[in-house]
This record gives structure tokens, C-alpha cells and sequence, in this order.
């Protein structure tokens, strides 16, 4: 049996690595195409501050995949052909399989604006981006943030903390509006404001030109701003342009079943690539978050062993800190029609909590929610949304008082309360 | 012989002594306010829970880990965080849906119970017996667990 997988992010090496226990005699080759060994985009933010260097990006020590007999290659694959099962790489060498995953992930856009191709106009989605980066934006230097989404928050911090003067550009009314509503959202802006960040919201920028030594970035509302560095953090798409020809359904992401299999039977995909299930919705979509792609890494893999193994859908979460302040969403945060909701609003506190619970028979079920500061035993919150707890008299209890979700959940499983 | 912590919310007093000694263990210092164990009080029904991780087999903290900073400790098989290596991202504390890893502003990593190297203070510490630490396979305890363990993981996957 050749195992043959496309990305060498989190899914591809966990999906590599559930293969090799499930399958120890068959041939498993990963395939990346970025000239480090594996790493993590999440470990980036810390990189940007000197918390690690590049090496503690790393997905695993040097040794792992040929301990664990993974041929690892770097090389971009350029087509497939899913007739006589055949991967073709840059250099035309063609690698035969019987199983296939696709875990190319996801590339960064920027909106088609004068001078966004300018040499000091960077994402902030690969180490090499990151190097450049650590070259431009030294302490006082200028430098403009455009997005101020969940990647862009992320690494609104590292920025500041690398004490460079910085202005955050964001076209919707709040920041991480896929994951704050107005209230939160609203209060992480003050802290920020607070914190010495310069944030425009309902701002776009609407063209980049050079300017002696900088840039200068022009906005919809007339002003403009001096920039050593622009950093575009507006949005990801999925990798797909190598599958043209292949035959494998693309749609905004790879399409893929409830097993992440895609219309060809021997071809898989998974992560920030695949059109996953969503736990909360049932629906299909790409989430583009670290969690889904392990999971859907092992899931896919499992499969792949030939395992007949259901994806029930993951479950859409993240967590953010800026500057010190904690952000979290789960599931359906902005709720369901007619569903019950509690808000825990303490501006001064910077405490904001929001817990959305279903409806008919699920009237008692939390469904979703979002949190702004420090919110102890936090993942409780994904185990209650994933497994459906009906919390019965606790409904009323966390209505009351939002933050006993552990004591909500130690009481509906354990024989009391 | 694997052991585990068993927790028995029916003996616990709410005395706090498991919070004390955890602190005491891991940070040289009485301070349960960071203790990696938590005991809950439940007064409607004038009851205590104390609650910490089970080590369960799933294992989402790691998984979810980007940098590789959670491994097993093959002698107690605890999911142990290596601060050398954390980098204080926080996804192991949504990724768990038992809700047992918390963030510690204080180290910027996050924390988690590690079986204290096989010998957990918390155990040692309780003087009524609502937390000791036993051959797993000798109560019903790890089948209840694996219960629990279940019906998270049936959420995400099943396998037929
Ligand atoms: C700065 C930053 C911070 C982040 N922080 C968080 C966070 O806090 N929480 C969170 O949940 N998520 C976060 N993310 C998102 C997270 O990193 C992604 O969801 C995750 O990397 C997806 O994993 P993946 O394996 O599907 O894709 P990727 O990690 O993108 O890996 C795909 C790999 O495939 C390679 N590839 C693509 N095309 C080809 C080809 N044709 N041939 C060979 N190889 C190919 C790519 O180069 C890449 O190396 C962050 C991302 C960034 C950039």
C-alpha cells in the first residue's frame, strides 16, 4: 500500500503519522513544499517576539519521520492524475499511490489595491514571510496592520511587542468580527486603544504608493499614514490550483464527505484545504483553524487505513490573546433564532461572557459561545457544546450566572446535583 | 501497574487541604488559587467536587499542541506540559473538553496536572479519601471514565 500525502502543515504530519500506526508496513511519503522541515503557522507570533527560534516552530524533532520510516520530500506537486493515480512533482517525477491526501492548506489574499505589491508589503503566513518581517519592523519603525481578523490579532501582539509604532486598519465596525459581536468586539478595541494601538475600524485602505525612504498608505476617509511596513492580513484560500484536470471537485475548498473523501474514491482531503463538517452547523466548510486540521488529519488518515471512520464535524473555536486580553469563541457564538442567550457584560473588568443555548428538545443545550478575559476551565465549554449535555435545572442556574459552566458540567455527569 | 487519580465527590469535605499541597508541590508555595487541582462547591446541594485531569486516552491537549510541547510519560502515562517548549498559544485549553488545562499568566504556559512523577500531592494531602490514587483497572473507575471519555469523543468520530 503507497500512502501518498500533499502538505507537510499539522494535518499532513498528523495524518502521516495515524497512518503509520495503523498501517506499519505500508510505504508513506509526505510531500511539502516550503524549504523548512514541517512547521507550525501558529508558533509564527512567538518567533516574531524571540519567544522561540525558528527550530521551536518545528512540528517535531529532525529524527521523527525517519524513525517513524515517513519519506519526507519538499517539493511542490504540480498536477495529479486520479486515472492512473499518479502525483507529478515540479521537477516531473511522478510518484504512484493507492491512497491520496490533499493537505495543502491555505494561501493568504490581499484585495487588488494600487501598490499592494510593493517590496515592504508582507503577509504574515510563512517563515519566510516572518523573516521579512523581523527585518522591517524594528522598535519605532511605522507600521501598518490591514485586518484586524483572528490572524490579524494574532499578530497584532507580537508587533507591539516588538515596539514598533503601529496602526491597526479594519474595514468592518470591530475587530475579529467572526468572532466577537459588537459588544466584545468593541471592548477589545478600547484595550488596544488603550494599550497605545492606534485602531481604524469601518476604515479600508484603498492604495499604497512609495515615499522617500517608506510608504504611504491612503484611506476611504481622506487621511493617510507613513508606513516603513504594511502587513496584509485580509483573508485565506484554500490551495487548489495543482488539482485543475484532476478531477477532484473543488468548490471554494476541496468537497469532501462525512469520511473526507473526495469524489474520487481513492482521494482524501483534509485541514485548511478541505470543505469539512461543521459540528454545529452539519454544514460544509473550510474552518481554517489548527484543531480541524489535526482532526481532520487523523480522521482522514484513519479512513485511509481502511478504517471506516465517520467525521461528526468539528467544532468551529478559537483563542486569542492581545496584549493580555483573552478572546474565545465556540460553536454558533451569535446563537439560533428563539434560542436562550445570558450576557456577564464588566467593561471596566474587560469581562464579557456570552452563552447561547439551543432551542425545542435542545432548549437546555449550550450551543455556542464567546468570552472576553480570563475564563478558567475554559474547554469545558467545548465539552458541553460536543456532547450535548442536556443541563436540565443548570439552564436556569448559568442564566443566573454564567460562569459555573464547570460546576454545570460536574453536576450533569457526575451521580449528584 | 498503571494507576490513576480517583476522584470521589461523595468524601470530599471541601477541606481545600489537595489545593493546598498541589500548590505547595509544584510551586514551593500555599497558593490555591494555582493549584492544578479544583475543588468545586455546589451549594444548592451542600456538596464538593474536586476536579483535576484524568489523563484521558484521547488526548486532545497534544494533539492540538503546534509546537510538540505535550508528550506521555511512558512510566505514569500523564500528559505532561514541557514549559521549556510551550509556547503559551492556549489551544490545548480550548482543545480539551474536560476543561483540565489553563492558562497561568503568571508563567505565560499553560498548566496541567502530572501525576506529580507517579506520587500526586493532591492524594497524599486528602484525609478523607476523596482523591487517591489507585490501580486503574481496580475499581470500576476506569470504565466510568472511559464513559465520559466517550460520549466527547463519539462527538467528533465514530468508528464502525
Ligand atoms: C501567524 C498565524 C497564526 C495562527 N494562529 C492560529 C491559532 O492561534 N489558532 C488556530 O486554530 N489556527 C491558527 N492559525 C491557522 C493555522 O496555522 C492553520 O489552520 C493550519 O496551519 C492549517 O494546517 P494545514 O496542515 O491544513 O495547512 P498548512 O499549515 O498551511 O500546511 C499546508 C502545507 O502544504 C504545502 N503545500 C501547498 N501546496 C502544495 C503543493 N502543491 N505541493 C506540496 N506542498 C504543498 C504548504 O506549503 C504548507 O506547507 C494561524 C496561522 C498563522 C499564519
Amino acid at each position: 500500500m503507497q500512502h501518498i500525502i500533499i502538505g507537510a502543515g499539522p494535518c499532513g504530519v498528523v495524518a502521516a503519522e495515524t497512518l503509520r500506526k495503523k498501517s506499519p508496513s505500508a510505504k508513506i511519503t509526505l510531500i511539502g513544499n516550503e524549504p523548512e522541515p514541517p512547521y507550525s503557522r501558529m508558533a509564527i507570533p512567538y518567533y516574531l517576539v524571540n519567544k522561540i527560534t525558528e527550530d521551536g516552530t518545528y512540528l517535531r524533532q529532525d529524527q521523527h519521520y525517519k524513525e517513524l520510516g515517513i519519506d519526507y520530500l519538499s517539493q511542490p506537486v504540480t498536477s495529479i492524475d486520479t486515472g492512473s493515480q499518479l502525483v507529478t512533482l515540479a521537477d516531473q517525477s511522478q510518484l504512484p499511490y493507492d491512497k491520496l491526501l490533499i493537505a495543502s492548506g491555505s494561501h493568504p489574499v490581499s484585495p487588488p489595491i494600487e501598490g499592494i505589491d510593493l517590496p515592504h508589503v508582507h503577509s504574515c503566513w510563512t517563515l519566510e514571510d516572518a523573516r521579512q518581517i523581523t527585518a522591517l519592523a524594528k522598535t519605532g519603525s511605522n507600521v501598518v496592520l490591514m485586518g484586524a481578523g483572528f490572524i490579524g490579532c494574532i499578530i497584532l501582539e507580537s508587533l507591539v511587542k516588538r515596539g514598533v509604532n503601529l496602526t491597526v486598519v479594519e474595514m468592518s465596525d470591530r475587530m475579529i468580527p467572526r468572532m466577537l459581536n459588537e459588544t466584545a468586539g468593541g471592548l477589545l478595541k478600547k484595550w488596544c486603544i488603550k494599550k497605545g494601538v492606534k485602531v481604524l475600524t469601518s476604515t479600508k485602505i484603498t492604495a499604497i504608493s512609495e515615499s522617500g525612504s517608506g510608504m504611504q498608505v491612503a484611506l476611504d476617509n481622506g487621511d493617510s499614514l507613513l508606513a516603513d511596513l504594511v502587513i496584509t492580513a485580509t483573508g485565506v484560500k484554500p490551495n487548489t490550483d495543482f488539482l485543475q484536470g484532476s478531477g477532484i471537485e473543488v468548490d471554494n475548498g476541496v468537497v469532501v464527505n462525512n469520511r473526507l473523501q473526495t469524489n474520487i474514491p481513492s482521494v482524501y482531503a483534509a485541514g485548511d484545504v478541505a470543505r469539512g463538517k461543521d459540528f454545529s452547523t452539519g454544514n460544509f466548510s473550510v474552518q481554517a483553524i489548527q484543531p480541524t486540521a489535526t482532526d481532520h488529519g487523523r480522521i482522514a488518515a484513519l479512513n485511509m487505513a481502511g478504517m471506516d471512520v465517520e467525521h461528526h464535524g468539528s467544532l468551529n473555536m478559537n483563542v486569542l490573546d492581545t496584549l493580555g486580553l483573552l478572546s474565545y469563541s465556540f460553536g454558533l457564538w451569535m446563537g439560533v433564532e428563539e434560542g436562550d442567550s445570558v450576557s456577564l457584560y464588566n467593561p471596566e473588568a474587560y469581562q464579557y461572557i456570552n452563552l447561547r443555548f439551543g432551542v425545542d428538545e435542545d432548549e437546555d443545550v449550550l450551543i455556542g459561545a464567546s468570552m472576553l478575559g480570563d475564563t478558567a476551565h475554559v474547554g469545558i465549554v467545548r465539552g458541553l457544546i460536543e456532547s450535548r449535555i442536556h443541563l436540565r435545572e443548570w439552564k436556569e442556574r448559568l442564566l443566573d450566572n454564567p460562569i459555573r459552566l464547570m460546576e454545570a458540567y460536574l453536576a450533569r455527569t457526575q451521580e449528584f446535583g | 501497574m498503571q494507576r490513576s487519580l480517583y476522584l470521589d465527590p461523595a468524601k470530599c469535605t471541601g477541606c481545600l487541604q489537595c489545593e493546598m499541597a498541589c500548590s505547595y508541590e509544584k510551586l514551593g508555595e500555599f497558593n490555591p488559587s494555582r493549584s492544578l487541582i479544583k475543588v468545586f462547591t455546589f451549594h444548592e446541594e451542600g456538596r464538593f467536587a474536586p476536579y483535576t485531569c484524568t489523563q484521558c486516552d484521547d488526548a486532545w491537549c497534544l494533539r492540538a499542541c503546534p509546537v510538540d510541547a505535550i508528550t506521555i510519560n511512558l512510566s505514569t502515562a500523564a500528559k505532561v506540559v514541557n514549559e521549556a517548549k510551550c509556547v503559551g498559544c492556549k489551544v490545548c485549553t480550548i482543545a480539551c473538553p474536560f476543561g483540565t488545562v489553563n492558562y497561568v499568566h503568571e508563567t505565560g504556559k499553560v498548566g496541567k496536572c502530572d501525576l506529580c512523577d507517579g506520587d500526586p500531592a493532591c492524594a497524599r494531602a486528602c484525609p478523607t479519601e476523596a482523591i487517591t490514587f489507585i490501580d486503574a483497572n481496580a475499581t470500576g473507575y476506569e470504565r466510568m471514565r472511559a464513559f465520559a471519555e466517550k460520549s466527547i469523543s463519539a462527538a467528533n468520530a465514530t468508528a464502525s
